[in-house]
């Protein structure tokens, strides 16, 4: 258990800046997801964090102990690479006891680890297989379980389930987190699908372009973004950015109301949309719509997407205006400059 | 066929008119296309692999001279008898073992270690590539001269530096004398025949090793630094344990290469002195061509094959089924 500081840290390869600038600390003993398009330099920094990579400036501290400089060997942080790097000449057993046999472990002691780990994640059937004899799934216990044997101080996984077959990736998801209350280790979950970081994580830092937009739950992700970059990323669809009286207001597609079913609150915006296309997703409906009337004249009137919570087929159909409107309370409200929030957070800080 | 000029055109796509198109036609079956390619490749594998080598085994069986080349008297297995039971074999066959078991033994160090530096990123990394590859783009005459300087009886570069640091010379470690006689002596002369062999096969086996190693995943070592180990346990238990297909034909390649080679012997010793580093495929070309025993110099020749050719199969099974694992 530790917890991870990162200070102005910065990684540039040549003229590409990877890393520029990442102020970071994590909580001791939860699990961060980093959450990024790709090329964001989330992997960038899980490299720096376990030593792969130098920093070309800034800090590093594990428990306020400086990591800069340290060798990948000697900062007890393990690494689950997005491919597993199961090491195909030896069998499972072996895989699991090479952190162990590295660090000189007694014999009788690596062996009550591996009957540890084996049996937390159930591959004790596996051990004298080789990993090309593993299916996707067992391959990830496995490279889990190596990676757990030794006690990490800090785990760093890089999209560890981007591998998996879709059916058994949630799955895998809930056992990941199991595993990680189970040993309560500070953990880094590097990802690009937002679905596995809202599920999974304590917390979501998300990265752009190398900078860090914002650190928070999953709930202030979504109903506080910091600004436009995270609410245009934060949900599916996401929040739709419309320009509104010098600022930009963001709406959640399951906050447009019908005029005739508004709840009684303040109003922040009326609009009039023109239904173009519905879509039919089960539990909901999405509404694809361009703004008719409502919010500041642009060249071209934007497009919406709006959420109907509901089974039944909707009342309004394709062609048709509508009158909508949305509350005060569901509205964020955004610099169109800087793209930095500017309403109050809804959502008390955790 | 249509008369008028618009119903030709419109025929044109069913069947193709002119040599040429029907031969773009037929050129599009993948058989003849096959047939086709592979045609230089066989040809030339016939013409100078296949009919060389049955023309060896038909002069082994004969008592074809220089002056008599007929192959016309079959004299079964005594060329073989008669190369088996002279002095020189023994000595030769021992040789040639020798020189190419030392000299792949001292590649395959060489070489994984060069690839470990290879493997790097540094400054200067192209001019060491290229420096590295320079033996074997080097004619093996013109490197034999340089080789012939160095190694000297009385000229050697190596013998004045020892002379000046006080290792040869009268009172020094290695004898009285100014000079070591490199291929005067027996043992001096084998080894800088493995010496020369050895720097001339080794990009050849620098190369293959470095393509095994740069196929290793970067994750798979990255993961063994993570893991905790360092560099003897991830060069023994990770790289070597992924290298052993690629190892296993570099050793081939060169010991094929190494076990046939006459040159660097005709040029440095030509088997000198005496016997002492004589080879079988010098001895081979001594006898067949310069005593004119085409029928023996052709056993000689031949003697290895057998055995050359099962280490093959083995080593190349071995490297397949690896490489599949």
């Amino acid at each position: 258990m530790a917890i991870l500081t990162t200070r102005a840290l910065k990684k540039h390869y040549g003229r590409i800046i990877a890393v520029d600038g990442v102020d970071m600390e994590t909580r001791d003993g939860e699990l961060l997801a980093v959450l990024g398009p790709s090329g964001s330099g989330k992997t960038t920094l899980m490299r720096l964090v376990a030593g792969l990579e130098e920093p070309s400036a800034g800090e590093l501290f594990i428990d306020g102990r400086s990591i800069v400089g340290v060798p990948p060997r000697s900062r007890n942080i393990a690494m689950v690479f997005q491919n597993y790097a199961l090491y195909p000449n030896m069998t499972v057993r072996d895989n699991i006891l090479f952190p162990l046999r590295a660090r000189k472990m007694p014999p009788d002691e690596q062996r009550r680890q591996l009957d540890w780990v084996a049996g937390i994640l159930e591959i004790t059937d596996l051990l004298d297989r080789r990993p090309t004899r593993l299916s996707g799934g067992q391959s990830q216990r496995v490279a889990l379980a190596r990676a757990m044997v030794r006690t990490p101080d800090l785990f760093l996984f890089d999209e560890p389930l981007s591998s998996l077959d879709a059916q058994i990736r949630s799955q895998a998801r809930g056992e990941l987190r199991e595993l990680h209350d189970r040993t309560g280790i500070t953990t880094l979950y590097v990802t690009h699908d937002q679905t596995e970081a809202l599920g999974l994580a304590d917390r979501i830092m998300v990265m752009e372009k190398g900078t860090v937009h914002q650190i928070g739950t999953p709930q202030q992700l979504y109903y506080d973004p910091a600004d436009t970059f995270v609410a245009g990323f934060i949900g599916d669809p996401p929040m739709n950015l419309l320009p509104l009286d010098g600022r930009i207001i963001g709406v959640r597609p399951e906050h447009f109301h019908l005029a005739a079913e508004a709840p009684g609150e303040e109003i922040a915006l009326e609009l009039d949309i023109e239904v173009e296309h519905l879509e039919f997703l089960g539990a909901e409906w999405l509404i694809y719509g361009v703004v008719r009337r409502g919010v500041t004249e642009q060249r071209r009137p934007p497009r919406v997407i709006g959420r109907l919570r509901q089974a039944a087929v909707p009342t309004l159909s394709t062609g048709e205006t509508h009158h909508f409107v949305v509350t005060r309370r569901d509205a964020c409200f955004f610099d169109p400059e800087t793209g930095q929030r500017l309403s109050q957070a809804k959502v008390a800080v955790a | 066929m249509n008369a008028g000029p618009t119903g030709s055109d419109r025929a044109a796509p069913t069947r193709p008119d002119g040599a040429l198109a029907r031969l773009a036609l037929a050129l599009e079956r993948p058989r003849v296309l096959g047939a086709l390619m592979l045609a230089p490749a066989v040809l030339y594998v016939v013409a100078f692999v296949a009919v060389p080598f049955f023309i060896a085994i038909a002069l082994s069986m004969s008592d074809a001279t220089v002056g008599d080349p007929q192959i016309d008297t079959f004299v079964g297995l005594d060329n073989f008898i008669a190369v088996v039971s002279q002095s020189g074999f023994r000595l030769a066959l021992r040789n040639s073992l020798l020189i190419t078991t030392l000299t792949v033994l001292i590649l395959l160090v060489l070489a994984t270690t060069a690839v470990e530096l290879l493997a790097r990123d540094f400054r200067g990394k192209r001019l060491v590539q290229v420096l590295f590859m320079i033996p074997w783009a080097m004619p093996v005459s013109l490197s034999a001269i340089t080789w012939l300087w160095v190694l000297d009886s009385q000229y050697s570069p190596i013998d004045w530096v020892l002379v000046q640091i006080g290792l040869l010379g009268p009172g020094g470690t290695f004898g009285p004398s100014w000079n070591l006689f490199y291929l005067g002596r027996e043992g001096l002369a084998i080894a800088s025949i493995v010496l020369v062999d050895v720097w001339r096969t080794l990009p050849l086996a620098t190369i293959i090793v470095l393509a095994g190693r740069l196929s290793i995943p970067r994750e798979r070592l990255e993961q063994a630094q993570l893991d905790g180990a360092g560099f003897f346990r991830i060069l023994f238990r990770i790289i070597i344990p992924a290298l052993a297909p690629v190892l296993t034909v570099a050793i081939l390649f060169t010991a094929l290469l190494v076990i046939g080679e006459m040159s660097t012997i005709a040029l440095l010793t030509r088997g000198g002195p005496g016997h002492s580093t004589q080879i079988l495929p010098f001895w081979a070309y001594l006898k067949g061509i310069n005593s004119g025993d085409l029928g023996q110099g052709a056993a000689i020749a031949l003697f290895l094959f057998p055995v050359l050719l099962a280490a093959a199969i083995v080593a190349l099974r071995f490297a397949y089924r690896a490489g599949r694992d």
